[in-house]
C-alpha cells in the first residue's frame, strides 16, 4: 500500500525523442489510476518508469515519501503484470507464483500457504502443478496476476493485461481485476488503449497523447467536460460526434443540424474567448432523440435527418446518417483516425444518434431529429480546446488526491 | 480421393528411401571395410564374407591409438566446455545488451570464423613453438577454442533473441538480480540452444584434422584423425585400409553418443506458453 507521486516526470530518449513531457500526478493509496491513449503516447514508458525498467530522465518519483528515481525495481516492492503474461514456462504455475518470494528469502512454508492462497482467490487450485504451456489464455492471465498479489506489493502495475484475451474473457476478466484490486486495496497503475477498461475500472484517467497528459479526472468528468477534441473523441462508444461550426453574434451557432442557441455557460466562455468564430460543436450520440418522443417544452433544436442505416440493438436504436457540409478536422481528429485506422472520407457529416427503442426512424427515409443543445460542448477549430470545459472545482473534489 | 493419398504416401516413402541409401551406402561401407580382414579386403564385396574383429582388435591394442583417442576426447571437451562458458555471456550480452563497439564485436567474430585456417597453419606453428605450446593440450585447445567461440555466439545469440524479453522484465520485478535472472530464468530456457551449441563445437573439435596434424608431432598430444593417418601396414607395400575405417567407426561413436544424449534436450518449443503469440 502506498502513495506514488511523479513529479515532473520527463522521459527522453537518447536519440533526443521525448516520449514523456513532464508528467505531474499524485496517486492516493489504494487508488485505481488508468493510463489511457493511443499507440506510442508515452502511457507505457511512463509505466515502465514507475516499474524502475526504464530511466527516469528528469523529475521525481516518489513512492512512499521516498525518492526511488536511482532504485532498482527489485527494491521498489511493487510487482507488474505484463500485456504478454510473461510466465516462466520452466516452472509450474505453483513455482510461477511462489517466484519472487523464493527471491525474497522466504521460507518453503510460508511460500506454499500464500500462493494456496492467491490460488484459491483466482480459482487455480487444481491447476498449481501444470506448466504454463498447458493452460488456456484466461487461465495464464490469472497466474500472471496471481504472481503479482501473491507478494502483497506497495502497487501493482498492468500494462495492458487483459488485451490478448477474446473479447468475452476481457469482459469477464475486466470485473475480477475491479474486485480483486477493490478487496486488497492495493494502489494500482493501469495502462490501455481500451477506452471502456479506461471508464470502467478506474477511479481516475489519465488521458495521454503524444507524451503529454490531456487531462486527468474521473471517468465520468472526462466524458461529461473533455478538455479538448482528443479527449472528448477518445472517451466513450460510440464516439461524440463532430460538426464544423460558424459564430453568430447573439449566441447563436450555425452547423449543418441548422442554427442554434449556446447554453448560457458556453456563451460566456466563447465570448471571453475572443474566438475566430470557427468552432467545432461535439454532440453525444446520446443527446440525440426522436422528435417525436422529446416533451416539446424541452430546450434543444430540431432537423431533418436522412436516416441511412438503423441497428436496433433491443434496448435504443443507433441510427447512422450523412448531413451535408464540411466533415469536422483538426489535429486532434486526425490524431484519433490515425489510432483507429479510420481513413474513410465521408461526403459530409457523419453522425451516429442514439435514440430511444421507441423511435420508429426507418432506413432511407427521412426522420425529424432533436439533439439536447444543453450538452452540446463547443470546441476552438484552431487550438481544439473545449470553450466551455466545465468548473475546475468539479474535478478537484472529484479527483480526491489531485494536486490543486 | 483414397488412391490420391495412397500414391502421395508411395512417393513420399520412396523420396525417404533415396535419401536414407544416400546417407547410409558410405557408412555401410565403411563399417563393412572395418569388419573385412586383409584377405577378403580387396574382394570386391559390399558387405563382408566373413567378419572379422581383427582390426579392432588391432586398433586397440595400439597405445598410439589409444593415447590419440584420450587426446581427443580430452582436448575437445575442455575446448567446449570453455567456448561455450564465454561464449552464452558473450552472445547474452549481444542479444540483449546495447554497447558501443558491439557491431564491431559481431563483425570481428564473423571474420575470425571465415580467415581460411590453412592460412593461418604456418603462423599459428610459428608461434606455438616459440611459447612452447607446440605439441601440447593447450596448443590445440586454444586454436579450437578460437575458432568455435564465433560459431558458439551466432548459435547461442540466435537462442537468446527468442527467448521473450518480457521474461527477464518480469524477473527483475518479481525482485531478481540480474545474474538470478540469468541464472534461473534465462539459462534454463537456453538450455536447447546450449546442447546444440555444445553438440556443434564438439564435431567441429573433433573432426579437425589440420590443426592436429600441423601442431603436433607426437603422440603427446596428437588426436584420432591425426593418429590415423599414421597408421602404417603390416608392410611398406601394405595400405592400413582395414585399421584406419575400423578407427573412423571408433571415433564416430561418440559423436553419436553425444548427439543422443543431447537430443533428448533440444525439445523445440520449450518457451512454448511463456508468452501469448
Amino acid at each position: 500500500m502506498a502513495e506514488i507521486i511523479l513529479d515532473n516526470v520527463v522521459k527522453r530518449y537518447p536519440d533526443g525523442a521525448l516520449a514523456v513531457d513532464n508528467f505531474n500526478l499524485d496517486i492516493a493509496d489504494g487508488e485505481f489510476i488508468i493510463l489511457v491513449g493511443p499507440s506510442g503516447c508515452g502511457k507505457s514508458t511512463t509505466l515502465n518508469m514507475v516499474a524502475g525498467l526504464e530511466d527516469i530522465t528528469a523529475g521525481k518519483l516518489i513512492i512512499d515519501g521516498q525518492v526511488v528515481n536511482d532504485k532498482a525495481p527489485k527494491d521498489r516492492d511493487i510487482a507488474m503484470v505484463f500485456q504478454s503474461y510473461a510466465l516462466y514456462p520452466h516452472m509450474s504455475v505453483g513455482e510461477n507464483m511462489g517466484f519472487p518470494l523464493k527471491l525474497a528469502g522466504v521460507d518453503k512454508g510460508t511460500i506454499q500457504k500464500k500462493v494456496g492462497e492467491a490460488a484459491e482467490m483466482l480459482e487455480l487450485t487444481q491447476h498449481l502443478d501444470r506448466k504454463p504451456s498447458n493452460l488456456s489464455g484466461g487461465q495464464r492471465q490469472r497466474v500472471a496476476m496471481g504472481r503479482a498479489i501473491v507478494r502483497q506489493p506497495k502497487a501493482f502495475l498492468m500494462d495492458e493485461p487483459l488485451s490478448n484475451l477474446d473479447a468475452k474473457l476481457r469482459v469477464q476478466m475486466r470485473t475480477q481485476v475491479s474486485r480483486i484490486q477493490k478487496s486488497l486495496g492495493t494502489t494500482t497503475l493501469y495502462v490501455t488503449h481500451d477506452q471502456t477498461e479506461a471508464m470502467t475500472l478506474g477511479d481516475r484517467v489519465v488521458v495521454m497523447r503524444g507524451g503529454i497528459v490531456q487531462q486527468v479526472g474521473s471517468p465520468a468528468y472526462l466524458y461529461a467536460h473533455p478538455v479538448n477534441l482528443f479527449v472528448a473523441g477518445f472517451i466513450g462508444s460510440p464516439s461524440m460526434n463532430f460538426l464544423p461550426g460558424q459564430l453568430r453574434g447573439n449566441g447563436m451557432v450555425t452547423t449543418a443540424l441548422g442554427e442554434m442557441e449556446l447554453p448560457d455557460r458556453c456563451r460566456q466562455a466563447v465570448e471571453r474567448s475572443k474566438s475566430s468564430g470557427n468552432v467545432i460543436l461535439g454532440i453525444r450520440p446520446e443527446h440525440f432523440e426522436d422528435a417525436s418522443l422529446v416533451p416539446g417544452d424541452k430546450q434543444g433544436a430540431t432537423f431533418d435527418a436522412p436516416i441511412d442505416i438503423v441497428e436496433a440493438m433491443g434496448s435504443d436504436v443507433f441510427a447512422y446518417f450523412l448531413m451535408k457540409g464540411e466533415e469536422a478536422h483538426s489535429a486532434d481528429l486526425d490524431d484519433l483516425a490515425k489510432d483507429t485506422g479510420n481513413d474513410l472520407h465521408a461526403d459530409g457529416v457523419p453522425i451516429t444518434a442514439r435514440l430511444d427503442a421507441a423511435s420508429h426512424v426507418q432506413r432511407g427515409k427521412t426522420a425529424r431529429l432533436w439533439y439536447d443543445s444543453s450538452k452540446v460542448a463547443v470546441f476552438d477549430a484552431e487550438s481544439g480546446n473545449n470553450l466551455a470545459p466545465g468548473d475546475e472545482d468539479v474535478e478537484s473534489s472529484s479527483a480526491g488526491a489531485h494536486r490543486a | 480421393m483414397q488412391t490420391e493419398t495412397t500414391n502421395r504416401k508411395l512417393m513420399w516413402w520412396g523420396v525417404n528411401v533415396l535419401v536414407l541409401l544416400y546417407a547410409f551406402v558410405p557408412v555401410v561401407w565403411i563399417i563393412s571395410l572395418s569388419l573385412k580382414d586383409d584377405a577378403t579386403l580387396n574382394d570386391g564385396n559390399y558387405l563382408p564374407v566373413s567378419p572379422s574383429g581383427d582390426n579392432y582388435a588391432a586398433i586397440f591394442t595400439n597405445p598410439e591409438f589409444l593415447r590419440a583417442l584420450v587426446n581427443s576426447i580430452g582436448i575437445c571437451a575442455i575446448a567446449t566446455f570453455i567456448a561455450l562458458v564465454f561464449g552464452t555471456m558473450a552472445a547474452y550480452a549481444i542479444a540483449r545488451l546495447d554497447f558501443p563497439g558491439k557491431a564491431t564485436i559481431i563483425a570481428v567474430s564473423l571474420l575470425i570464423s571465415m580467415f581460411p585456417q590453412i592460412a593461418l597453419v604456418t603462423p599459428l606453428f610459428k608461434i606455438e613453438t616459440a611459447l612452447g605450446l607446440f605439441d601440447t593440450w593447450p596448443g590445440l585447445i586454444i586454436p579450437y577454442i578460437t575458432f568455435a567461440l564465433p560459431l558458439a555466439i551466432y548459435t547461442l545469440s540466435a537462442f537468446f533473441r527468442e527467448i521473450p524479453w518480457d521474461l527477464e522484465k518480469a524477473a527483475k520485478m518479481d525482485g531478481a538480480t540480474p545474474f538470478q535472472a540469468f541464472r534461473q530464468v534465462i539459462t534454463p530456457l537456453a538450455m536447447p540452444g546450449v546442447f546444440t551449441t555444445a553438440i556443434l563445437v564438439f564435431i567441429a573439435c573433433w573432426n579437425d584434422f589440420l590443426f592436429a596434424l600441423s601442431l603436433t608431432s607426437t603422440s603427446a598430444a596428437r588426436t584420432v584423425p591425426a593418429a590415423m593417418s599414421y597408421f602404417t601396414g603390416a608392410t611398406t607395400f601394405e595400405k592400413p585400409t582395414g585399421p584406419i575405417a575400423a578407427a573412423a567407426v571408433v571415433i564416430t561413436i561418440p559423436l553419436v553418443i553425444v548427439v543422443l544424449l543431447f537430443q533428448r534436450r533440444i525439445v523445440a518449443g520449450l518457451t512454448s506458453g511463456a508468452v501469448k503469440g
